[in-house]
């Protein structure tokens, strides 16, 4: 790689980076990996687009070598002018013209029915608020219950169509999952609709896209593509509120007051200030996306969020033991349990 | 075309020793601060914003260094906001756009045979302010105070003071401060090339710089003002908490987007032009032959400039606006491609005709070009709205936006460097060290940004100070990091190259045997910037004119002397370049410095919400404003004229449609309608977003009654004072007077009377936006009426202080140009708020 650095030529360089993008390329997050419908039509934009983009600026390169070489006066005024005519404005006009007609069509959207999931996603400094529903019982407007509540984890179905709507409460965010489709600003005050349709069941990873703060970097979210049958399974099993053991963690839950921020479905805590806990355990990162959701990290992250998550809203628990605050992680998990029984 | 008198050596060294007495600097350690000639002033502004290059690409290598490795801890995610942010605002606001003023300043009059712009003070003025809101912005970052929510400061997140800090203050008003300053600047560079051009020089044999310098600088006119505006709004909602942008309150955080962007977008252009300019001068000097396709490439930049107001929703193409918005501004962010694709063909026409003499300075166009092209057509490819969903606000754009950006703008301006450092200091910069400087660029730029492309489609967002070690980005983050160094390194040849330059010997006049006016200049520096004003038949009339150098040097042109001991230059018509008359320049003096700092205390003060101290600099301000324009401005010459040469005899005091003054104004003013024009689109934006706007509880503030008042009143004074004009210019010096008088009056009776409206019916602006843009609307009116009535009384004291007579009216003359502009502001702000609510 060195060597390259000292070579004086773009193509050396760009050698070297393609080696980098193969030793380093991720699946679960990334446009150049899809997963739905819509980053795979991207993707072949993206293709075409590069190529032709690479044909030019070789072109031009070209002409450009050529018309240094060439001996005073090999060019007369008026061809010179013709070329002007040609290469600077007909050309483009005729290949950019054919590309609008091209490429444009592609930002019409799926359509859409009135029995498809809707998932409304709010975004929070630095985390994520879900709620699942179906377009036709309103539960997204508040008037019904929503089918169930979540955060910081996507689930969906490989196949069907799913509407996002997305908003905001603080500040601008922005939805995007790369794998899956283009991204989606969430802005308060208003609420954008995202449409896609999942292909390829997996787990990947979506991330903010837009600076939204202290720990923009650290605001990401799992998204979960399930086959049709095991994300209806799924939906059904975790509406029903998960039981609790009434141990020590649920004693410390009451005593800490976690209740006013946050929601475990089933009990008094209601609170939609933080995000929702009552499939904690079933999570397949913690702190939106950054940890690990082992115990340890748990605890560590209730007693001081800061360390993992500057600006975070939540209060520091630097009283709590380590010890108690592994028995409130432990509890606060037993959503795994109830679903394995 | 000789000239009997000009024979004579014995008078030619005494006119000499004339004009090198009158344009010397003042000397001094103190005193030479106070010079204004655009050679000092355009030197001073160069360096520094070099000085704030260097400054922002420190932040940058901190940056890069952060993130050459994954999950790194080198900097805390707040030092790293800060750092983004000020990277970001510094290089467009004190290095990008200051950079293309500055060197527009040093070669503008040279290019145009002046003896410096039409106001060298108001120059000095503007360097003075980017100088302290500069050093106020960048400073802030070492007390950990800088801005930190990104270059475009996007609010909900940026106006709540929950959620950002002083930094945010620091950005607005500092930033602000410079943009006032830029405004300045664009009043100056505009006159400049319309009116100081040399006798003949018509706009179609305009040396191509000058040609771009008054497109960017119409650019600066409409482009920034909407950003004043924003920042006005931005501003009042963080200090006085009122609700333009908070969607609680019936605000909408994307009205700022539309404010910015409406600036943004033009302003990437603003930075690009400069640069073609350059190209522009070098490539016919390097291709030994005039420049293929003129009007081409006057009609491209023209193009491209009208098309650049037209892409601002590009920038927002993930905000869930409707579609077929979205389709518009694809296709016409595609369509601006077509104008810079006809300006880069006209250089390789113009080479490939020519004979291509390598040197340094093309080797510079030759690589900002490759890379321009690269980063043009990833614009292409961002500019289609489905790639940009995915693309957007990730590394992609990162990747795009600085090979546009050193394509088009840092490596043309070391093209530039190496080739004007000549003209600027006598002396050739090194070949071998700026050889070697390039591929370091060059090499270092695609290895840094290259890799970012993928970076960004593999799911890395921008504004990230760190990224998880499982995205496999270690690899192409580490190219970046290295390549981000090996720039620094080129940059860092160049800055040797600099220094080791006054060691030099000195290089021959003209080295590069350029056929353009500003080779002219001597390498033994003379102030006066040109011997005589030439007789301009040609676009390169060093090649074409016949024994043209001589006859420059040896005084055979215009204005060859400086008999009274003024700095003095010509004004010729704006179409057919035919001189028009001589203006008496402004002298080295304090005052721009001292306003520049009087003014730089209001925004800085109101930073710190010391809001009477603030009022304090304001008043300085206002005074100092007006000493300057007492004793410097329109001032009645010894004789009415006097002879240039060729028997030709100009006036010395010329007003209205011809004097530069006149235009100085219309052009502000012009500046000063779009900024109006910003908040009223705010009015109409809130109006479109609400079902009822205004809000029924608020459905009968303020009234058509007291808008309709304050209106009549505007309306009453502009009337007089065109009439006090009319009568004025034809003898009726009391008439004049009483009209004034009377003007003077409805001005500041209009003052509490836009005030009443809202204020009456009890519109509290922090409730929700409609009372608050109301009482924006009104107040910008009523600065504006305050401003009308201190504009009369001025007039009236030059007046009775004998300072203004009916022969010598410039005062009342630009006055009314300002009355127009008052009288429609009024008549747009007070119908709005008063009768768009009957409508609505």
């Amino acid at each position: 790689m060195r060597k390259s650095i000292a070579a004086p030529s773009v193509t050396l360089a760009s050698v070297t980076v393609a080696t980098l993008v193969l030793a380093g390329c991720n699946g679960h997050q990334s446009a150049l990996a899809p997963f739905g419908l819509e980053a795979r039509s991207t993707l072949w934009l993206t293709a075409v687009l590069a190529a032709g983009g690479s044909v030019i600026a070789l072109g031009m390169a070209a002409i450009y070598f050529v018309a240094a070489r060439a001996p005073e006066g090999k060019l007369t005024h008026q061809s010179g002018m013709r070329l002007v005519l040609w290469l600077g404005a007909v050309v483009p006009t005729v290949v950019l013209t054919a590309l609008l007609v091209w490429a444009l069509p592609a930002m019409r959207p799926l359509p859409t029915g009135d029995s498809d999931l809707h998932i409304r996603v709010e975004g929070e400094q630095f985390w994520w608020r879900v709620a699942y529903a179906r377009s036709d019982d309103k539960g997204l407007n508040g008037r019904t219950e929503p089918l169930l509540l979540s955060a910081n984890e996507v689930r969906l179905p490989v196949g069907r169509t799913v509407v996002f709507e997305l908003t905001a409460t603080d500040v601008i965010h922005s939805f995007w999952i790369p794998g899956l489709a283009g991204k989606m600003d969430m802005i308060p005050g208003r609420t954008n609709r995202l449409v896609v349709k999942a292909e390829k069941p997996g787990t990947y990873r979506g991330v903010c896209a837009e600076f939204c703060g202290l720990s923009h970097a650290l605001m990401a979210f799992d998204v979960i593509a399930m086959e049709p049958a095991a994300f209806d399974a799924w939906l059904t099993a975790a509406r029903i509120p998960p039981r609790r053991t009434q141990d020590r963690g649920a004693a410390l839950f009451a005593r800490e007051g976690c209740g006013s921020c946050h929601a475990l479905a089933g009990t008094s805590a209601q609170a939609r200030i933080g995000p929702d806990l009552t499939r904690f355990g079933e999570r397949l990162t913690l702190g939106a996306g950054i940890l690990e959701p082992t115990d340890g990290h748990t605890a560590a992250f209730i007693r001081d969020p800061h360390r993992f998550k500057p600006g975070a809203r939540m209060p520091a628990y630097t009283h709590l033991t380590q010890e108690e605050a592994l028995a409130l992680a432990r509890w606060l998990k037993q959503t795994k349990a109830e679903n394995a029984r | 075309m000789s000239l009997h008198d000009q024979d004579d050596p014995a008078l030619r060294a005494a006119q000499e020793q004339r004009l090198r007495e009158v344009w010397a600097p003042p000397k001094g350690l103190f005193l030479r601060w106070t010079d204004t000639n655009n050679n000092q002033v355009g030197n001073w502004y160069v360096l520094t914003a070099f000085a704030f290059m260097l400054f922002a690409g420190v932040l940058a290598l901190i940056m890069r260094t952060q993130l050459a490795v994954p999950d790194n801890d080198l900097v805390g995610p707040g030092t790293f906001n800060q750092l983004f942010t000020l990277h970001g605002s510094v290089m467009m606001f004190l290095f990008a756009v200051p950079m293309f003023e500055a060197v527009s300043i040093i070669l503008l009059p040279q290019l145009l045979g002046a003896r410096d712009l039409p106001f060298p003070r108001l120059s000095a003025f503007g360097y003075w302010s980017f100088l302290i809101g500069g050093v106020f912005v960048s400073g802030s970052i070492f007390f950990d105070a800088a801005p930190d929510g990104g270059w475009f400061m996007y609010p909900p997140l940026t106006t709540r003071t929950d959620l950002s800090g002083l930094g945010a203050d620091i950005w607005m008003l500092g930033l602000s401060f410079i943009e006032v300053s830029s405004v300045a600047a664009a009043v100056e560079l505009i006159v400049g090339v319309l009116q100081c051009r040399p006798p003949g020089m018509r706009l179609n044999l305009m040396p191509l710089y000058a040609w771009y310098i008054l497109v960017v600088a119409v650019m600066i006119l409409f482009a920034f003002p909407p950003l004043i505006a924003g920042d006005v709004l931005f501003e009042m909602e963080r200090l006085l908490d009122w609700p333009f942008f908070d969607a609680s309150r019936g605000g909408d955080p994307l009205l700022w987007q539309h404010l910015f962007w409406i600036f943004g977008h033009p302003e990437v252009y603003i930075v690009f032009l400069p640069s073609i300019a350059l190209f522009a001068m070098l490539v016919p000097t390097f291709a030994r032959r005039h420049l293929l396709g003129y009007p081409w490439i006057v009609l491209a930049a023209v193009g491209t400039a009208f098309l650049s107001f037209g892409l601002w929703v590009h920038h927002m193409f993930a905000t869930g606006l409707p579609k077929i918005s979205l389709g518009f501004f694809s296709a016409a962010s595609e369509a601006v491609a077509i104008p810079t694709a006809v300006q880069i063909f006209v250089f390789i026409v113009t080479l490939w005709a020519g004979r291509v003499v390598w040197s340094t300075p093309l080797l510079y166009a030759t690589g900002s070009l490759a890379i321009f092209v690269i980063g043009g057509l990833t614009g292409v490819m961002v500019a289609l709205a489905p790639f940009d969903w995915q693309a957007h606000d990730t590394y992609f754009v990162v990747a795009h936006l600085h090979y546009v950006l050193i394509g088009g703008t840092l490596m043309p301006l070391f093209a530039g460097l190496y080739y004007y450092w000549p003209l600027v200091t006598g002396k050739k910069l090194s070949d071998r060290l700026g050889r070697t400087a390039f591929w370091l660029i060059f090499v270092g730029a695609n290895l840094c940004f290259f890799p970012m492309h993928l970076s960004g489609l593999e799911g890395m967002p921008r504004r990230v100070f760190t990224y998880p070690a499982d995205l496999g980005l270690g690899g192409l983050n580490m190219a970046s990091t290295i390549g981000s160094f090996v720039i620094a390194a080129g940059i860092a040849v160049i800055v040797l190259d600099l220094c080791r330059s006054p060691w030099r010997q000195m290089a021959p006049r003209n080295p590069w045997q350029a056929g353009t006016l500003e080779w002219l200049a001597h390498p033994q520096d003379e102030n006066w910037g040109i011997r005589s004003i030439p007789l301009i038949e040609s676009r390169y009339p060093i090649w074409d004119q016949e024994d043209f150098v001589r006859k420059v040097d040896e005084g055979r042109y215009f204005l060859p002397d400086a008999e009274e001991g003024r700095r003095e230059t010509i004004i010729t018509s704006v179409l057919d370049a035919r001189p028009v008359s001589v203006i008496r320049l402004g002298a080295p003096s304090w005052k721009p410095m001292l306003t520049a700092l009087a003014l730089g205390g209001v925004f800085i003060l109101t930073t710190y919400h010391l809001y009477w101290l603030a009022l304090v600099s304001g008043v300085a301000t206002l005074a100092m404003v007006l000493w300057w324009l007492w004793t410097g401005t329109a001032e009645i010459p010894e004789k009415p004229s006097k002879p240039i040469g060729h028997g030709m005899e100009l006036p010395l005091y010329i007003s209205g449609g011809a004097s530069p003054g006149w235009w100085a104004m219309f052009i502000t003013m012009m500046a000063d309608a779009t900024a109006f024009s910003g908040l009223l689109f705010g009015y109409f934006f809130f109006w479109t977003r609400h079902a009822d706007f205004p809000p029924p509880d608020m459905a009968a503030a303020p009234g058509i009654f007291w808008p309709m008042i304050a209106l009549m009143l505007a309306l009453a004074g502009w009337v007089a004072t065109v009439a006090a004009r009319e009568i004025h210019a034809r003898g009726g010096i009391g008439a004049g007077r009483l009209l004034l008088l009377f003007g003077l009056a409805t001005s500041l009776a209009g003052v509490p009377a836009g005030l009443a409206g809202p204020w009456l019916s009890g519109m509290d602006p922090a409730t929700h936006s409609y009372p608050a843009i109301v009482w924006t609307l009104a107040i910008w009116t009523c600065l504006h009426a305050a401003v009308a009535a201190i504009m009369q009384a001025y007039v009236l004291a030059r007046s009775l202080a004998g300072r203004m007579t009916p022969h010598h009216d410039a005062d009342i003359r630009n006055v009314t140009v300002y009355m127009h502009f008052f009288a429609l502001t009024a008549a747009c702000a007070y119908a709005t708020i008063g009768l768009f609510p009957e409508v609505a």
